[in-house]
């Protein structure tokens, strides 16, 4: 999958989940830079993606992200398969 | 299965809290993260109109907040608690133990439940929610492990089964049955390991809003909100077919057709009726075409005095509700419309405000199923009444019917010949006079709920004086239909703490008859005001005019009646005085 396409659907997934419309993603985004990403809604972001793609993380994997850019890298990955 | 609510809408709906709502102090204790269920507690209770003040202790503190009575749960307060040990931090002690302390594992687990409970109940007198365990199986001993008191799951099950004994002898310990609810949807969705090994929190995403719905359940059912009543449809909801086309012989029931879902079904509601709730019928038919099923076809479980109010005529099925509620006097968010037809439901529904009517699957094999994860019949406690309910509304349609024949409202209360048994809280009426608290909407002057161990705690201290009325006349016995709980506040004043009556003997001159003893029991005792307060609730505007008509006289936004000037209102009822009765009253006959 295309990687932009893929921030784009991401963007739409934190919205909703997230409850904010303004939030733009790229590589680079972390949780800092959003407001409502919490170490609880990380959660109920990360079970929306695996219902959205129909995909399971690994427990490591949930820890080790370091921005959306290397979340979205683990999604095509698994997708790939 | 039906449509729960998502966590994320729940999430929404949390923040939708309204000042209006009755406000709850619930407090969280578990040995694992909350937070979601708390947000999705609020959530419901939103749903429900009820507004949570929650109390989320640390994680991992339940002990410590309980047993240290100086910790911030005490300061707290709370009307509820949730007590939620998790059985996979319990799967951990276990495997620390040696194998004595393994078959002792249950025991002990029971023991601590017990003295949690035990030290909250009498240090802040609040109910207690508990969460079973779910079902884990550590496969350490394969199916042998139902074999021997050493396996894991033989001390998980112990503890799911002593603990429904242990809540069968305390009064406000409550169990939430989340070990079904992980049977409902199956282990692979109720945890996610994963998630678990990052957050430390067992419940998936997918199992938090069934437990919340369950245990906002419980909750609400505590402050008053239960169905008392379904009312049917018949064709293709009691049985295949239409009975006024294919005739009774074609009906499907008993083993004609899919007539073993209806069987079922019916079976299903039959054990509903017997355990208090009331049924009706509302169908479009010919009265006697429909009657005539239950009167002559063989395989009817339900037969026609299993129903309250029977009504099949070709009127629209709004009106007709409103004539069942009318008769039965009970409020329509109290009542649930069961039919196949989804027009006569949205008609039904968009009528009728708070009436609850479930989107019935198409398949009727799948209505039972669909009607159980509903849980719709949550109740927090049992009493006689309730098997013998139905037999209590039909006495009043036959009362119904004998007050036409009267142009004369008095001389129609004096030919029911009412005779009323006055008494104080005893052990025989205390789980009566609970439910009547927990169930009286509009005739409640107060709206405090009182349990059974509020209502035992009342009745042995002197400070209060309790009187039960119960209402008898030539149809048969009400049952204790009316409680009056008065406080003394001075040597000179009673004060009205509580007075609900059941709506079923409203303009029997049962208010009069019940304020005479009241007065009678002042002056005996040498007081001389009795004062009433009115709080409005949304369903008690019935009695906002109470005190007034009774001749009391508004003072300080409460209500004041001369004990001296009270003139003996005129009632059709006769009093039985009951021995216990001697406690307060100088006997006399009448």
């Amino acid at each position: 999958m295309n990687k932009d396409i893929l921030l784009q659907q991401l963007s739409d997934l934190f919205r909703d989940v997230l409850d904010n419309n303004t939030i733009v993603l790229d590589d680079k985004t972390t949780a800092k830079d959003v407001d409502e990403w919490d170490s609880l809604s990380h959660i109920q972001l990360v079970v929306a993606i695996e219902k959205k793609f129909k995909i399971k993380f690994s427990s490591a994997e949930i820890q080790n992200w370091q921005n959306v850019g290397q979340m979205a890298e683990s999604i095509i990955k698994k997708l790939a398969i | 299965m039906i449509v729960i609510p998502t966590y994320s809408e729940l999430k929404k709906n949390a923040k939708l809290d309204n000042e209006e709502y009755k406000r709850i102090k619930v407090a969280i204790l578990g040995d694992t993260s909350t937070q979601f269920l708390t947000i999705a507690l609020k959530g419901f209770a939103n749903q429900y109109k009820l507004s949570l003040d929650i109390f989320e202790a640390d994680f991992n503190q339940i002990d410590r907040q309980v047993f240290d009575k100086s910790s911030d749960l005490y300061a707290f307060a709370p009307q509820i608690i949730i007590l939620f040990h998790a059985a996979e931090k319990m799967l951990l002690r276990f495997y620390k133990n040696d194998v004595e302390e393994k078959t002792r594992f249950g025991a002990n687990h029971i023991q601590l439940v017990a003295n949690l409970y035990d030290t909250l109940s009498s240090n802040i007198g609040c109910k207690v929610i508990y969460y079973n365990l779910c079902e884990i199986n550590n496969s350490i001993l394969g199916n042998y492990a139902n074999k021997t008191t050493a396996s894991f799951i033989y001390q998980l099950r112990k503890i799911n089964f002593e603990l429904m004994n242990l809540a069968e002898a305390k009064q406000d310990l409550f169990i939430c049955d989340i070990c079904a609810l992980q049977a409902q949807i199956g282990r692979s969705v109720s945890f996610a390991q994963s998630i678990y090994i990052n957050t430390d929190m067992v419940l998936s995403l997918d199992l938090v809003p069934l437990i919340a719905k369950n245990t906002m359940d419980i909750i609400a059912c505590m402050y008053g909100r239960m169905i008392k009543c379904i009312v049917l449809d018949l064709d293709n909801t009691l049985w295949g077919g239409v009975i006024g086309d294919d005739g009774i012989e074609n009906i499907q029931i008993g083993n004609l057709g899919i007539g073993k879902a209806f069987t079922e079904f019916q079976y299903w509601l039959k054990n509903l009726k017997e355990r208090g709730i009331l049924l009706a019928v509302c169908s479009k038919n010919t009265e006697a075409v429909a009657k005539g099923a239950f009167k002559e076809h063989p395989d009817m479980v339900l037969q026609l005095e299993d129903f309250c109010v029977f009504v099949a005529n070709w009127e629209n099925k709004s009106d007709n509700m409103r004539y069942i509620q009318s008769v039965l006097n009970i409020g329509f968010d109290s009542m649930v419309f069961l039919d196949d037809n989804p027009f006569e439901r949205n008609m039904v529904r968009e009528n009728i405000k708070d009436i609850l009517v479930p989107e019935l699957p198409e398949d009727p094999a799948l209505y039972i199923d669909y009607l159980c994860t509903m849980n719709l019949f949550e109740v927090t406690g049992l009493s006689i009444e309730d098997t013998q309910r139905t037999a209590l509304y039909q006495e009043d349609a036959q009362r119904a019917i004998l007050q036409r024949s009267f142009t004369n409202e008095l001389s129609y209360l004096a030919s029911l010949e009412m005779v009323s048994e006055v008494d104080v809280f005893n052990s025989f009426n205390i789980p009566r006079v609970a439910q009547l608290s927990q169930r009286s909407n509009q005739f409640n002057l107060r709206t405090v709920r009182y349990s059974e161990s509020d209502i035992v705690r009342m009745a042995a201290n002197s400070t209060y004086v309790t009187f039960t009325y119960t209402l008898q006349d030539k149809f048969g016995d009400n049952g204790l239909i009316c409680v009056v709980i008065m406080r003394k506040e001075s040597e000179q004043q009673l004060f009205i703490d509580s007075w609900f009556m059941s709506c079923r003997v409203l303009k029997r001159s049962m208010e009069q008859f019940t304020l005479n003893t009241l007065v009678k029991y002042a002056m005996q005792n040498g007081y001389t005001q009795i004062i009433g307060e009115y709080i409005p609730t949304a369903k008690n505007d019935l009695v906002k005019d109470h005190y007034a008509q009774l001749g009391f006289t508004a003072h300080d936004n409460k209500w004041l009646l001369l004990v001296n000037d009270y003139e003996e209102k005129k009632t059709y009822i006769k009093s039985k005085i009951k021995i216990y009765e001697q406690r307060y009253f100088t006997a006399t006959t009448e």
